[in-house]
């Protein structure tokens, strides 16, 4: 296969896989953000401490984690065609992406947040802060470094199930690397695709790791 | 100022229970620092969470400024919170924010404007000599300075009535004197009361006025300082003048703003006693010189001499 054979694949499927994680990353922030919030404050010992809400959190955030992507993609199909109303296609490869990592990020929200002291908790309390006044001024900027980064962990970690999309009808790198690479021996294309990968997640993680850095104060 | 009375905290601990305390009862007036002195364990620093009420107390009651806060729903105590500062040991500055920031938390949480805010946050830092130190980060601070943004954050609500928990505890001693410096400038010019807990007798000796002893949960002894040095029997005495294990025969004398009269001299003299001193101690405490002596006094007119010193205002404490 010859450079400009090749160029356009490449391109479209970079594209595609650019699509899935940047969707993908923002529904898994708005989902994952405050399922870890509430993991934190209803722990026990939080502000606003309920066992049996916890536990249930704690055991719907596990399963997500413990279903391999592949599976879950499959599972809820009736769900994207719900949502997408498509079952195949870049975008319907949003929602397993998003129900796949948004757990993951919960648990690593709910980590950075546990960093946080508690007596740093409890001087804005001696303060007369309330609640969520704790959470937007107190334990998410504090803890911001944390969180950006296991947004770039996170982010990584959905560059890496986009590779299973094609099965969905997804597109992107992974699925070109499958269809081109092995299934029709180009193995250039395959080498190729492989560097783009390793350039997109190097380039996201110095990204994450610089953001992290510049918002660490201590 | 801070009125506590029949204080109860029982934690639960796998089952079991564990009685913090067992019943406090505490008041500090207005405009005076009162320590609170104890080993680590005894209690003092639930006692002092549970006057703000970041620890619910079991049983009691807390009174605020004549406010009692154990009657107080949830947002009237937050509003109540904000009109008694707090300081910490580990400072518990927002590591994110800048100093300026930091002052301005309490001002953010009362929903003061931004132009008064920073006017405010300007006076603070003016008042605890950091007025150079507004853009810093607390990482860039010393331990002294990160307790003088944590005194500016806790004065920021114009409060009443300042809580200490051990604020000085992390500190180097020259560091310590310069807060204590502050807190006792503070107290005299701001009228403010405070309460502080400490282990460190040095603290209660530099700035308190009154203290209580704690000791497994319960208060041992409170009072003025040179009213419970001149007790018998007291604990604060001892600790504060720490004399070897009396002897047999010995006594112990302790007097209390008297330092310069001649009294053991006047003994001999009148009684045809012998002294000999083994052990002595003299402090400046609370503003006046305070000491206990331990001498042996032989031949004479022994008891007279006792009986003169007692006369003399001295408590006079003989060794078994």
């Amino acid at each position: 296969m010859s450079w400009d054979e090749m160029s356009p694949l490449l391109w479209e499927a970079t594209g595609q896989t650019a699509l899935m994680v940047v969707w993908s990353t923002l529904f898994t922030v708005l989902l994952g953000l405050p399922l870890g919030v509430a993991l934190i404050l209803t722990d026990r010992g939080g502000l606003l401490p309920s066992a049996p809400v916890n536990r249930v959190l704690g055991l719907v955030v596990n399963i997500g984690r413990s279903l391999p992507f592949i599976v879950l993609m499959i599972a809820v199909i009736p769900l994207t065609r719900l949502i997408v109303g498509t079952t195949i296609g870049t975008f319907a490869a949003v929602v397993p992406l998003t129900l796949g990592a948004a757990p993951f990020f919960a648990r690593l929200v709910e980590t950075a947040l546990r960093e946080v002291g508690r007596d740093t908790v409890q001087a804005a309390q001696a303060m007369g802060a309330g609640r969520w006044t704790i959470i937007g001024k107190v334990l998410l900027p504090e803890a911001r470094s944390g969180l950006v980064a296991g947004l770039t962990v996170t982010v990584v970690a959905l560059i890496s199930y986009s590779a299973m999309a094609g099965v969905i009808g997804g597109g992107g790198l992974g699925d070109l690397a499958i269809r081109y690479g092995y299934q029709r021996f180009e193995t250039t294309l395959m080498v190729v695709t492989v560097i783009v990968l390793i350039v997109i997640v190097q380039l996201v993680q110095t990204v994450g790791d610089a953001v992290a850095r510049r918002l660490t104060r201590r | 100022m801070i009125d506590v009375s029949g204080l109860r905290k029982v934690y639960r601990d796998r089952g079991r229970e564990v009685v913090a305390l067992g019943g406090v009862d505490l008041h500090v007036r207005q405009g005076e620092i009162f320590g609170v002195l104890g080993q680590s364990g005894a209690g003092k620093s639930t006692l002092l969470r549970c006057v703000n009420l970041l620890e619910r107390p079991t049983a009691g009651t807390v009174s605020v400024a004549g406010r009692e806060l154990t009657a107080l729903g949830e947002a009237d105590l937050r509003r109540a919170r904000q009109r008694i500062g707090m300081i910490h040991q580990h400072f518990a500055l927002l590591s994110s924010r800048t100093v300026a920031g930091n002052v301005a938390f309490p001002l953010e949480v009362m929903d003061v404007g931004r132009a008064e805010r920073a006017r405010r946050v300007a006076e603070l830092l003016e008042l605890v000599g950091l007025a150079g130190k507004a853009g810093a980060y607390p990482a860039q601070l010393s331990g002294g300075q990160k307790q003088r943004v944590g005194i500016a954050r806790a004065l920021a609500g114009n409060p009443s009535v300042l809580l200490s928990d051990e604020a000085t505890s992390a500190l180097d001693p020259g560091t310590t004197q310069s807060i204590l410096a502050l807190l006792k400038n503070l107290n005299r010019e701001l009228g403010l009361t405070i309460l502080l807990i400490t282990h460190e007798m040095h603290v209660v000796k530099g700035i308190c006025d009154s203290v209580a002893v704690m000791r497994d949960g319960l208060i041992e002894e409170s009072g003025g300082i040179a009213e419970l040095i001149a007790r018998p029997g007291s604990r604060l005495a001892a600790e504060l003048f720490p004399l070897p294990d009396p002897e047999p025969g010995s006594v112990t004398v302790t007097f209390t703003g008297r330092a310069d009269e001649p009294v053991i001299s006047e003994v001999v003299r009148k009684f045809d006693v012998d002294v000999s001193i083994l052990g002595g101690a003299l402090e400046e405490v609370a503003g006046v010189s305070a000491g206990r002596l331990r001498v042996r006094l032989t031949g004479g007119e022994r008891a007279a001499a006792l009986d003169y010193l007692t006369g003399r205002g001295l408590l006079v404490e003989e060794a078994a």
